[in-house]
């Protein structure tokens, strides 16, 4: 009960402070003055000025989508360049780290650009202070920037009126996110860890013995600035391996709480924003009120399975342990409830930061697990959670419209073909991208002989090894960026197919509402069709909720039976 | 299509990103006491470990952390990621059970806390609950020479509660725990 009461606590804070950081942005977008105008306005400006940029310059979706596209190429290169020659650069590695080998720069490097952070390699071995900094921490950056550009464009066309088709400038969304949002909030959450006891320091690993006179090295960095951006960012790339499990990211339940908060502020503060920018507050909660109760639905389960404990410890002779003794994997200051209800928190925000080994949750996690990543729009990550959204609203729009018999309408603009087709491509891209690639990856491992040796691929047998490639995809596709960490990923197949995936993840669903928000704004407005199910109400509530799960369940649900419920009935 | 000025902006924003922020950031830390560098623990004038960092303890008469994947390794952490149905995950808890009956004898398997059979996240669990501490008493009590009673008196006084009082589980740090023990008086 007490644990219930804490994390709605954290939940009821971050949405509390989700309204004044939602309106402060619905004024950056909307060009008004705000109280920080002194200090980043004249950043801001310099930025446009030093580069001869016109942010005024309105773009349609497909200079928008180019604009978007090539500076994305731009850091994909700097990326994999700074990854494959950091042992060469002469400062900042005090730990001498190497070079990264080459599909590995390559998947670190498309992992940070697409805000997955998936991550083949640990940060104390395998990247130099520089390569945390210049391309890890920067891409972490500028990839949440691209996300809530995406996502300002799409709702500034759905409010639109220019029937020329003009959603916004690309280069001043992407400036105005970085610089007046994620930055501002980005100093305050980076302070608030280190005043937890995040380390910030460029000295090097720490040498010295332990109390029983062993020598110790102590890997160490400036992680307090990556902590805020990860989160903020629903980036989740970890300065260590373990991520929100280790204590240098995460020494104590007040960062525990700090880390809570961070991951769920900009998505929920997105939706807050949209409902001032579009002056249409019922829209934003109603939004709001699908969001919570779509990862309630799906992430309470987890945390009631995590805490039944394993009935194979209990075998052994221990007693029955009140908080669950599902302790493999997770730490002692966090517990059983709170790391479990922080996981569930993580797939359905894209952060992916989990303060445990998700490979020793219990079997049937994976089932709400793998389908909130999947859906990714339950909040979701900052901007993308609502394109995502925005694509389930059209196709809920749709058949709500055909079930009353009204042609379908969203938002006063007519949905056509062509939207339809859009919608209908991004909503199946993904999860066909995802079950090829499971599929490509469980026939090399069954067909390859003696796979276990030859491979190395997985270190759990059965189920749980299909799980583990599953659930690599899902969330490389999603930009979750968690994983299983028994899979042997570190090799060119496991680096180069999750490319694919987070790239069509990424992009194919930004260019697919930039399509839909587009064609929508630039048609004439039709007058409201009488009987039609009205978007504000909440029978489209329910409908919306029905769709995702419908869409969700349907498509995963022949792989989630092969991974998590088949290892959970073999168990028995 | 145009190059320069995106690449322009794009050199400009890690300047400022990549370099003036974690700047900022750092420059914050110098003013704070402990300068953020990872808060060590000196003991007799030197350093013997972090106070959020979990570290090996083997001797009978320290109190042990939980097992570690990585042998408490603070250069390259992790966890086992063995599934909770791997039989290789089973035969380990097992055999830290039986390992740990035999170096605390008397204590029943009815007693012995979960944390102290499975591995930690990090690898670096700096913690115990207050359980897992106190059926470690009567070993170190034994071992040092020391009233169990005293032993367990430490084990409470050690012990931090939830945050605030009231978020999340109590635990006690097993490195402060043990330096604590070293500096009480001898003598029952």
């Amino acid at each position: 009960m007490l644990n219930t009461l804490n994390v709605g606590l954290l939940f009821g804070l971050s949405a509390a402070l989700a309204l004044p950081v939602g309106r402060y942005m619905a004024r950056v977008y909307g060009g008004e003055a705000t109280w920080l105008d002194p200090v980043l306005a004249p950043l801001e400006n310099a930025l446009y000025r030093l580069t001869g940029l016109k942010p005024t310059r309105a773009m349609t979706w497909r200079q928008y989508v180019g604009a978007l596209l090539g500076i994305n190429l731009v850091w994909l290169v700097w990326a994999v360049g700074i990854l494959l020659v950091q042992n060469r650069l002469p400062f900042w590695n005090p730990d001498h780290i190497p070079a990264m080998e080459l599909t590995q720069a390559l998947h670190t490097a498309v992992s940070f650009l697409t805000s997955t952070n998936a991550q083949h390699y640990s940060g104390e071995t395998g990247a130099s202070y520089f390569a945390q900094m210049a391309v890890l921490t920067f891409l972490q950056f500028v990839s949440a920037g691209t996300s809530l550009a995406a996502g300002i464009a799409v709702v500034r066309a759905l409010g639109g009126t220019d029937t020329a088709g003009h959603v916004g400038n690309f280069y001043q969304d992407l400036v105005r996110s970085c610089v007046r949002i994620l930055l501002p909030v980005c100093l305050v959450f980076s302070v608030l860890f280190e005043l937890g006891g995040v380390p910030m320091t460029f000295a090097g690993a720490a040498h010295h013995p332990t109390l029983e006179g062993t020598a110790a090295t102590v890997a160490r960095g400036p992680v307090a600035a990556m902590m805020s951006i990860k989160e903020l960012g629903s980036n989740g790339g970890g300065f260590f391996g373990p991520n929100d499990a280790h204590p240098f990211e995460n020494p104590t339940f007040f960062t525990f709480a700090v880390h809570h908060v961070a991951v769920m502020l900009l998505p929920m503060a997105f939706v807050v924003m949209l409902g001032y920018y579009l002056r249409r507050r019922r829209f934003a909660a109603i939004l709001f009120a699908v969001m919570t109760a779509g990862l309630l639905l799906l992430a309470a389960p987890a945390v009631w399975v995590e805490l039944r404990g394993n009935p194979a410890l209990t075998a052994l002779g221990l007693a029955e342990a009140p908080g669950g003794n599902q302790l493999e994997g997770k730490e002692v200051r966090f517990g059983v409830y709170h790391t479990a209800a922080y996981a569930g928190i993580n797939m359905a925000i894209p952060a992916g930061t989990i303060a445990g080994a998700q490979d020793s949750f219990a079997p049937l996690t994976g089932v709400p697990f793998m389908l909130l990543m999947q859906i990714d729009a339950f909040f979701g990550g900052v901007g993308t959670g609502f394109l995502n959204m925005f694509i389930y609203i059209v196709i809920t729009a749709f058949i709500a419209s055909l079930m009353v018999g009204r042609s379908p309408e969203l938002l006063g603009k007519k949905v056509e073909a062509r939207e339809m087709q859009a919608a209908t491509l991004v909503a199946v891209a993904q999860p066909v991208v995802v079950l090829a690639c499971t599929g490509l990856a469980a026939w090399l491992w069954a067909t390859t002989p003696h796979a276990a040796d030859a491979l190395k691929w997985l270190s759990n047998p059965g189920a749980h090894g299909f799980s583990t490639m599953l659930y690599e995809f899902i969330s490389a596709a999603s930009g979750n960026g968690s994983g299983f960490g028994g899979l042997g990923s570190n090799n060119p197949f496991w680096n180069l197919t999750p490319c694919l995936a987070m790239l069509s993840g990424r992009f194919v669903p930004i260019v697919g509402a930039l399509i839909i928000a587009a064609g929508l704004l630039a048609k004439n407005p039709t007058p409201p069709s009488l009987g039609g199910i009205r978007l504000e109400s909440a029978t489209f509530a329910v409908l919306l909720l029905v769709v995702i799960g419908v869409l969700g369940a349907l498509l995963f649900f022949p792989a989630l039976t092969l991974g998590p419920l088949a290892e959970y009935f073999g168990g028995r | 299509m145009n190059f320069l000025r995106p690449v322009l902006l794009s050199g400009l924003l890690l300047l400022l990103f990549g370099f003036a922020f974690p700047g900022l950031i750092w420059a914050f830390a110098q003013l704070t006491p402990e300068r953020a560098a990872g808060s060590p623990v000196v003991a007799q004038g030197r350093v013997v470990g972090f106070r959020y960092i979990g570290q090996k303890f083997t001797r009978a008469r320290y109190f042990q952390g939980r097992p570690s994947a990585v042998d408490y390794n603070a250069a390259a952490t992790g966890a086992s990621n063995l599934s909770p149905t791997n039989p290789a995950f089973l035969a380990v808890a097992k055999a830290r059970l039986d390992t740990f009956l035999l170096q605390n004898p008397g204590v029943t398997r009815a007693q012995v806390p979960a944390e102290l059979l499975t591995a930690s996240g990090s690898g670096l669990d700096p913690d115990l609950s207050p359980a897992g501490a106190l059926v470690q008493v009567a070993r170190v009590a034994r071992a040092r020479g020391l009233a169990p009673a005293r032993v367990a008196a430490l084990v409470q006084a050690q012990t931090a509660g939830p945050w605030l009082g009231f978020v999340g589980p109590a635990h006690v740090g097993v490195l402060q725990l043990n330096l604590a023990l070293d500096a009480l008086p001898a003598g029952r």
